[in-house]
């Protein structure tokens, strides 16, 4: 039985690829050839997908509504460094790193599965460190608008008040979820490190790599929809 | 480096720790049988709040001025507090926490939910919402009373009672109650997708759980459109953004919001408020299924059509929601689409409707409870459809919109039609859970007096609404074009809901009743083939299937198979062991 449960198992595991979609979705017992928090972890970025792609849409209908004048992010999010004027060059700098951290996340998965637990923690936790420095060059971002423009909120010296409270609100969720994801990492980093998963297997790992792929792909639609437009 | 062997699930030895204290069987529980319980006693209880509040409502409405505890302020207060409570805090928990989290993990053959602490947890932040929704009652200026739909800028507004706390309550609650639903939503589609028994293939699966899991797929996606109007208008509330607040003149004083988009909130709102009709009727129509087919002793007419028709509701489920809109004003091009895409919903309906009625047909009906309850539940569901279609129409909801008409359509769709199947579902599988029967007396009366109590309430109702006599006022004054009949109706209405209110009463007492002292089931009492009633222990103990999870060889609608000595052959019945009347054997018989 056990055998026969086996080869079939590999046998759905191995066929053509519509073959074996017709195999995953005619099967009994598994519709996927996952771990169930691997799935899990899908459906809820489903879910979560829809949460960012309504507060992007929102955002968008808002400027289209809006009667007065939209700042033009290039001069908003631009610093002047020693004594040039850059523009967009911290959100720059911000999207290269968390697309980096990306990187080394995936080259921590890939460590998790040949069973190599030094190499997944150390890239673990500087997926955490890079996902940290960019929350803090985010809070760098806020205090310069908040501070130095004079933007909130409820107003906006530039023109338009939704732009502040567009930006604040989305970035603040994306921020959210990107701390969310550094204590996630960080917490599992330890974990793999103690050595939970040694019987479970290490599939925990590329888990937490989806949600963090998430983050940064969401942060590539926020860049493009709010910065670049 | 480790190497992980496959095992199969159901080879795996059982590794449930079963609880021993009384706080971890029944309080902390992560079994998902007593989460299942608090869930639809949380849900019932505060569903009886609601009621109360519509018999206060009704007392208005049929006796205006009779009564002075409410006001114009409290009355609205009360329905948008009655509509709220109804279809997500009773209906949706009911439904998806109470009759999923019971149902998906027995009927599919597995020991639990995939995760039963996130289950538990699920359950924990359910409680949590209704607090803070009920805490409304109690803070100064009351819940809000924006009317169910919430619509800014009015909702956030001096002058709209519930304005300050009320509101932000409201929206925080809703905000937890997205948090709960999705760390159960997340649990009942793992569960289906990836924790089925061997044998059980999707298209073995009973109608219930199809039902339970596209309206919980339904939930996953329609929610976050709430929860981000809900974020934005806390915003606009308390940090004073604009997102739907245009500039605006209220009470004299010209306030600090500009260039909000108030059509926004209503696109969002009904993203999520359309599906969510859906959500609570797709679990119906999959109860209602099992529950006819089982008492008619039928296989369901039609089951690869029933599972599509409620995949493809499901997914025209997303591209209606404007149908709710068309007084705000659109562009006639998209009136024309939405009033078409509604339209089309119609008919995966109706195929559905048509499917149990020939399910029905030349079957060997017993007119059990379940069974009177599920026959009512296609009478009113077709009524309430009916007005659907009348109302998908642009030309024929400019006129209706905002009328009585309005609130007879969806109370009779999606108030009335999903309370019969909950009934009909209750009556049925209150025998799992205790091992009695509910008491068939008190029942027939309770059946009675709901379904004609809520035909004698709603359809007047529709006859209201062509007179043109407004929803959600609190009283009517000198109207020159509503005739005096309209309020002699409104006070025959208003006894009718009393007495129904009364009557759900009788059905209370008689589950409290029935739960100790009623007349004993014994095992599988309706002869039903899918498995939750066919585990080792009756009732299902903690861990359901004891040591090995079943085998199923077949679907769960094998009724009266030809030539087959029981009328019933159960899911995990090998075809080598069914017995039939005659020596000759057929083994295709039975296989599906």
């Amino acid at each position: 039985m056990q055998n026969d449960e086996q080869s079939k198992h590999n046998e759905a595991k191995n066929a053509s690829s519509w073959q074996s979609v017709t195999n995953d979705w005619s099967a009994d017992k598994q519709s996927f050839d996952m771990p169930w928090g691997k799935l899990m972890m899908w459906i809820f970025l489903l879910s979560d997908t829809f949460i960012f792609s309504i507060f992007l849409t929102s955002y968008m209908n808002v400027r289209m509504s809006v009667t007065a004048a939209w700042p033009n992010p290039s001069e908003v999010f631009a610093l002047t460094i020693a004594g040039h004027h850059i523009p967009l060059v911290l959100i720059a700098i911000m999207t290269f790193i968390l697309i980096t951290s990306s990187g080394t996340m995936a080259m921590a998965v890939n460590y998790a599965y040949q069973g190599n637990k030094k190499k997944t923690v150390y890239l673990m936790v500087v997926t955490a460190l890079l996902g940290a420095s960019f929350v803090g060059m985010q809070a760098f971002e806020w205090t310069k608008l908040i501070v130095e423009e004079g933007i909130r909120p409820w107003g906006n010296p530039m023109g338009a008040n939704q732009f502040g409270a567009a930006f604040f609100m989305i970035t603040g969720f994306h921020g959210l979820h990107v701390s969310a994801g550094v204590i996630y990492l960080s917490v599992i980093a330890k974990r793999v490190h103690q050595g939970k998963y040694d019987h479970k297997g290490y599939h925990i790992v590329e888990v937490t790599g989806l949600y963090w792929h998430f983050v940064d792909l969401v942060w590539v639609f926020i860049f493009a929809f709010f910065y670049l437009w | 480096m480790t190497k992980i062997e496959y095992v199969a699930i159901a080879d795996q030895v059982d590794q449930s720790n079963h609880p021993s204290t009384f706080l971890t069987k029944y309080i902390w529980s992560q079994d998902h049988k007593v989460i299942a319980i608090q869930y639809s006693i949380t849900a019932i209880a505060v569903g009886l709040v609601a009621l109360v509040l519509s018999g206060i409502m009704r007392l208005q409405l049929g006796f205006p001025n009779e009564f002075s505890f409410i006001d114009p302020a409290s009355y609205l207060q009360f329905v948008t507090m009655h509509g709220m409570i109804m279809v997500i805090y009773l209906l949706t928990a009911l439904l998806l926490g109470g009759f999923g989290n019971y149902l998906i993990p027995l009927m599919i053959g597995a020991r639990d939910m995939v995760f039963p602490y996130l289950n538990m947890l699920s359950y924990w932040t359910y409680l949590l919402s209704v607090f803070v929704l009920l805490a409304s009652f109690f803070v100064s200026g009351g819940p809000t009373g924006a009317g169910w739909t919430l619509y800014p800028p009015q909702a956030i507004l001096s002058g709209t009672p519930g304005a300050h706390a009320g509101i932000l309550l409201m929206l925080t609650s809703l905000a937890i109650f997205i948090v709960a639903f999705t760390m159960g939503g997340l649990n009942y589609v793992t569960t289906i997708l990836q924790a089925r028994t061997r044998g059980m293939t999707l298209m073995r699966m009973p109608l219930t759980v199809w039902g339970i899991f596209v309206a919980t797929i339904l939930g996953l996606l329609a929610f976050p459109a709430l929860l981000v109007s809900a974020i934005m208008m806390i915003f606009d509330k308390v940090v004073g953004t604009s997102f739907f607040m245009p500039a605006i003149l209220s009470l004299g004083e010209t306030l600090d919001h500009s260039g909000g988009s108030p059509i926004l909130f209503q696109h969002l709102f009904w993203f999520f408020g359309h599906p969510e009709v859906y959500i609570v009727a797709l679990p119906a129509f999959g109860m209602v299924s099992d529950v006819i087919a089982i008492h008619a002793r039928k296989n369901i007419f039609g089951y690869r059509m029933m599972v599509w028709a409620i995949i493809a509701i499901g997914g025209l489920s997303f591209v209606v929601w404007a149908h709710h809109m068309y007084v705000s004003g659109m562009n006639p091009y998209f009136g024309f689409f939405f009033a078409t895409t509604t339209l089309i919903i119609a008919i995966p309906t109706a195929l559905k409707v048509y499917n149990w009625l020939l399910t029905l047909w030349r079957g060997n009906i017993h007119l059990t409870m379940p069974m009177l309850f599920a026959i009512g539940f296609i009478f009113t569901f077709t009524h309430g459809g009916l007005t659907g279609l009348m109302l998908g129409n642009v030309v024929i909801d400019l006129p209706l919109s905002d009328t009585f008409f309005v609130v007879a359509h969806f109370h009779m769709v999606m108030g009335v039609s999903p309370i019969m199947v909950l009934f009909a579902a209750i009556y049925h599988w209150f025998p799992l859970l205790t091992g009695r029967f509910l008491d068939n007396k008190l029942g027939k009366f309770h059946f009675w007096g709901t379904f004609l109590g809520t035909y004698a309430i709603y359809l007047p109702m529709h006859y209201l609404g062509f007179l043109g006599v407004p929803r959600r006022y609190y009283a009517m004054g000198d109207t020159d074009f509503i005739p005096e009949s309209a309020q002699t109706l409104n006070a025959g209405i208003t006894v009718s809901a009393i007495i129904v209110g009364l009557v759900q009463f009788i059905f209370i007492a008689n589950v409290i009743w029935s739960t100790f002292k009623g007349k004993k089931s014994g095992r599988n009492p309706w002869q039903a083939t899918s498995l939750e009633w066919q585990t080792a222990d009756f009732p299902p103990g903690h861990g359901n299937w004891g040591e090995q999870l079943p085998q199923v060889y077949r679907w769960a609608y094998d009724f009266s198979v030809p030539k087959v000595k029981d009328d019933f052959i159960p899911q995990n019945l090998p075809s080598e062991e069914v017995e039939y009347l005659t020596s000759e054997r057929n083994n295709d018989r039975g296989k599906k």
